[in-house]
């Protein structure tokens, strides 16, 4: 693939991109958040088309209209999120669109199985075809997939994320596949953040960065520092303002051994007052599941939550409202904010209890409190009656915190608060969370983008694979230091 | 790893569970109304109860693949109607033969579903809206095809025999309780044995997968509702056969009433997964229900009370299963601890 530009709205999503693969290799594909390798490898699998660019297979150009087309090539992709029909069996997944038939619409269900149980054999997998794909576990299914890829007689195959959910024994047992198609001369790209687990599996090694194709390495010469140094790059950031220690302050939040599920492992942390903590990480590290059990969205399994030192049962959003914590969800539109209905209703939404009397609501109070917000906030909207769907990001996220602070809330967790919203908007909202510490609330900030988590925290919590990795305070931070504990497998 | 052999077989066990629940209700029902009334299991009694499960039984056949789907029909209803006012103009009013009468209604139901499903594939109305505007369409055609007067088949008796007659003198089944329970096994083989049901199924568990696999998901769910429409014609056909007219004002609620069999048999209306013997037991257990009201003499305003606590009684059961599936698979993926 050589010169592969892809634009979106607002984004150029890959920039003059090249790679590369061999026959019989493996070739990860690494980079941070938004670098560009996903789009990369849904180029190739016909997914999306680039704006411009070639693509190669075995020396001739090929034109790729959609998923099948790139299959019959010979070039499959296993998403991370698996594609599955959970009430059909596993046989029938595979061959699902060509099944083996007798006369055009009768299936053979028994050469479907047939066929089926001889690919089991050449991989030696031990799976029972006639089994609902729906109880398997998540390595079973991923397994499942790559048979069903490698029915398509594919000599390329791109594996997104494929260890993400699975544990160490199903990793080496996926492996152990890996290795056996690579000796059969098929070439599988291999998308991680796992860096440890890329030296295991990977021949050679390519980075990108912000769109654009940084280096290739052979993983033989390459160390975990020098990938990451690549990754990272050497962007130059404005220096973080000095952001004094809030050690001394009282602690009003305190997590204390939490567990839900493989996202959220044995949590703890403590958040001080007026402090901004923030949360780093690579997408899937959990750190959005952590903060919505804290929440109450999520029904936690175990562990203890402290707000001003006394433990508290939160069973709902509600709880947590009234324990004062307010959330601002990563998907604004999706979650936080009623997009038909105007400021006035989203500012008290939640609350409208403290607005009404008898259940007949009063809107002149209403009002008054939507104006504060909008005053406070500097909102920028023609009345408090306006929509929600008209207004900017910015301005939409502003709403949002107004709602938490109309509610009382004391805590503020901000799950990817620049998200999606323009550079302008973005010092906005840093200088509004500044304004809040120093009105004495508390924030939790979980964001991808390291920038904005060294420039923003007083503290620093990074997470991978459900679990903290590490805690670094603002003064010792940086990418690179992040980076590796965000990598790090426990 | 003990634990999760262990989940697995209480997966199984409530599925099993499922299965034969409808099937041991429908016994249960028929063992109770049998000791509660001597008239109950009688040949005369026995063939009302087959009777009046066949039409509704028919359009349930068709419901079943939409609903399998994820979907749902609400015009099968209207589209029988207009099918049956489709084959008494072509018989009685324009004197041509039966069996173009017969070919005119099926093909008059086919269209509508064909229509129903370019809606909702092609145009991506939603299955809801779609149907809803098609029943009233098909309702006011009807209508207006016929004048408002229900046409009478006098002239033609053989057209009765077709449902009413019986070819198997013994018993005195009447034909149209054996045309069901063979176009349900024609259904069943469709369901199971052929590309068209695969796909059926394929696009209630997962569409997107079924798209990304290549397979053409509209042109499949096109064919569903045409099935879905092709049922109603036949319906049509049967109910004009069996009453020996066409009703123009019949028809508004036989929806429902297929929609309830296909639930009580254990089809999810969440789509993915349906059986055929299902469907027919649910509408054989909604016609055991009503005849056995009645002849407790339970006034008929309580049998539809009854019959709708039943649909939501299968509805609920059904929720319950698959909450106990995902608690079990879910403690399988996290079973490594």
């Amino acid at each position: 693939m050589t010169g592969i530009s892809k634009r979106y709205p607002g984004v150029l999503a890959l920039d003059n991109a090249n790679f590369d693969l061999k026959a019989g290799e493996v070739h990860a594909l690494v980079g941070e958040n938004g670098a560009g390798k996903s789009t990369m490898m849904k180029i190739l699998s016909g997914i999306v088309t680039e704006d411009s660019g070639k693509i190669l297979l075995e020396g001739k150009a090929i034109h790729l209209h959609g998923p099948r087309s790139a299959q019959e090539l010979g070039i499959s992709i296993i998403h991370q999120e698996l594609n599955l029909m959970p009430d059909l069996t596993i046989a029938q997944n595979i061959f699902i669109g060509r099944e083996p038939r007798r006369f055009k619409f009768i299936l053979n269900d028994s050469g479907l199985v047939k066929e089926a149980e001889k690919l089991f054999a050449e991989l030696h997998l031990n799976l029972d075809p006639n089994r609902k794909v729906e109880g398997l576990s998540v390595a079973q299914q991923q397994l499942v997939e790559i048979v069903k890829a490698l029915s398509y007689n594919s000599r390329v195959l791109i594996m997104d994320e494929p260890t993400a959910a699975l544990t160490s024994n199903e990793i080496n047992e996926l492996f152990r596949i890996i290795k056996g198609l690579r000796d059969k001369g098929v070439g599988i790209v291999h998308i991680s953040h796992r860096l440890e687990e890329l030296k295991q599996i990977s021949d050679r090694i390519t980075v990108m960065r912000d769109g654009k194709y940084v280096d290739t390495l052979d993983t033989k010469d390459a160390t975990v520092d020098k990938i990451i140094s690549l990754m990272v790059g050497r962007t130059i950031f404005q220096e973080a303002p000095h952001i004094p220690s809030t050690d001394n302050q009282p602690i009003v939040l305190e997590v204390k051994n939490l567990n839900n599920g493989r996202f959220v492992r044995n949590i703890s942390f403590k958040l001080h007052k007026g402090e901004i903590l923030g949360f780093a990480g690579l997408v899937g590290a959990g750190r959005t599941e952590v903060l919505r059990t804290i929440f109450g969205a999520d029904k936690l399994i175990s562990g203890e939550i402290l707000v001003n030192g006394k433990s508290v049962k939160i069973q709902s959003p509600q709880d947590a409202v009234k324990h004062g914590l307010g959330y601002l969800s990563e998907d604004r539109k999706l979650l936080a904010l009623a997009l038909s209905l105007d400021i006035e209703s989203n500012t008290v939404l939640g609350i409208f209890k403290r607005f009404a009397r008898f259940g007949f609501t009063n809107s002149k109070k209403i009002q008054i409190a939507a104006e504060k917000q909008v005053k406070n906030l500097s909102i920028r909207t023609p009345s408090t009656k306006q929509k929600i769907s008209n207004l900017s990001g910015g301005n939409q996220q502003k709403v949002a915190i107004g709602k938490w602070l109309t509610a009382d809330s004391e805590i503020i967790i901000f799950d990817e608060p620049t998200r999606g919203i323009d550079v302008g908007a973005k010092s906005e909202i840093y200088k509004l969370m500044n304004d809040l510490i120093d009105q004495g609330k508390s924030i939790v900030m979980i964001s991808s983008e390291l920038p904005e988590i060294l420039r923003m925290s007083h503290r620093i919590v990074v997470m991978c694979e459900g679990r903290i990795t590490g805690e670094i305070s603002n003064k010792n931070a940086d990418q690179e230091s992040i980076m590796a504990l965000a990598t790090m497998r426990a | 790893m003990a634990k999760v052999s262990l989940s697995r077989i209480t997966t199984i066990r409530s599925d099993a569970i499922q299965r034969v629940l409808a099937f041991g209700s429908l016994v249960l029902m028929v063992i109770f109304f049998s000791i509660a009334s001597e008239n109950f299991l009688t040949i005369p009694n026995v063939n009302g109860i087959l009777l009046a499960a066949t039409v509704n039984g028919v359009l349930a056949l068709g419901a079943t693949f939409v609903i399998i789907t994820g979907g749902i029909d609400l015009s099968v209803g209207t589209m029988m109607t207009v099918s049956a006012v489709a084959t008494g103009i072509i018989i009685t009013n324009w004197e041509l033969p039966i069996w173009l009468g017969i070919i005119v209604g099926i093909i008059t139901g086919t269209l509508g579903g064909a229509i129903n499903g370019i809606l909702i594939a092609r145009l991506k109305i939603p299955p809801f809206i779609a149907t809803l505007g098609t029943l009233y369409i098909a309702k006011g055609l009807a209508l207006v095809a016929s004048g408002l007067k229900p046409i009478y088949f006098n002239d033609t008796p053989r057209f009765n025999e077709i449902a009413m007659g019986t070819i198997i003198p013994v018993l005195e089944i009447p034909n149209i309780v054996l045309i069901f329970f063979f176009v349900s096994f024609l259904a069943h083989l469709l369901l199971t044995k052929t590309t068209f049901g695969r796909y059926t199924f394929a696009l209630g568990s997962n569409e997107e997968a079924a798209r990304l696999s290549g397979v053409n998901v509209d042109k499949w769910k096109i064919w569903v509702y045409v099935f879905g429409g092709a049922t109603a014609g036949l319906a049509g056909v049967l109910i004009s056969a069996r009453l020996n007219s066409a009703q123009p004002s019949l028809g508004m609620g036989y929806e429902l009433e297929a929609i309830a069999a296909v639930v009580i048999g254990g089809t999810s209306l969440r789509g993915g997964e349906g059986k055929i013997i299902g469907t027919v037991i649910g509408a054989l257990v909604i016609s055991v229900l009503t005849n056995g009201l009645r002849i407790l003499s339970v006034p008929q305003e309580w049998q539809t009370v009854v019959t709708g606590a039943i649909v939501i009684l299968a509805v609920y059961l059904d929720i319950v299963r698959r909450k106990r599936e995902a608690v079990s698979s879910a403690r399988q993926t996290s079973g490594e601890k």
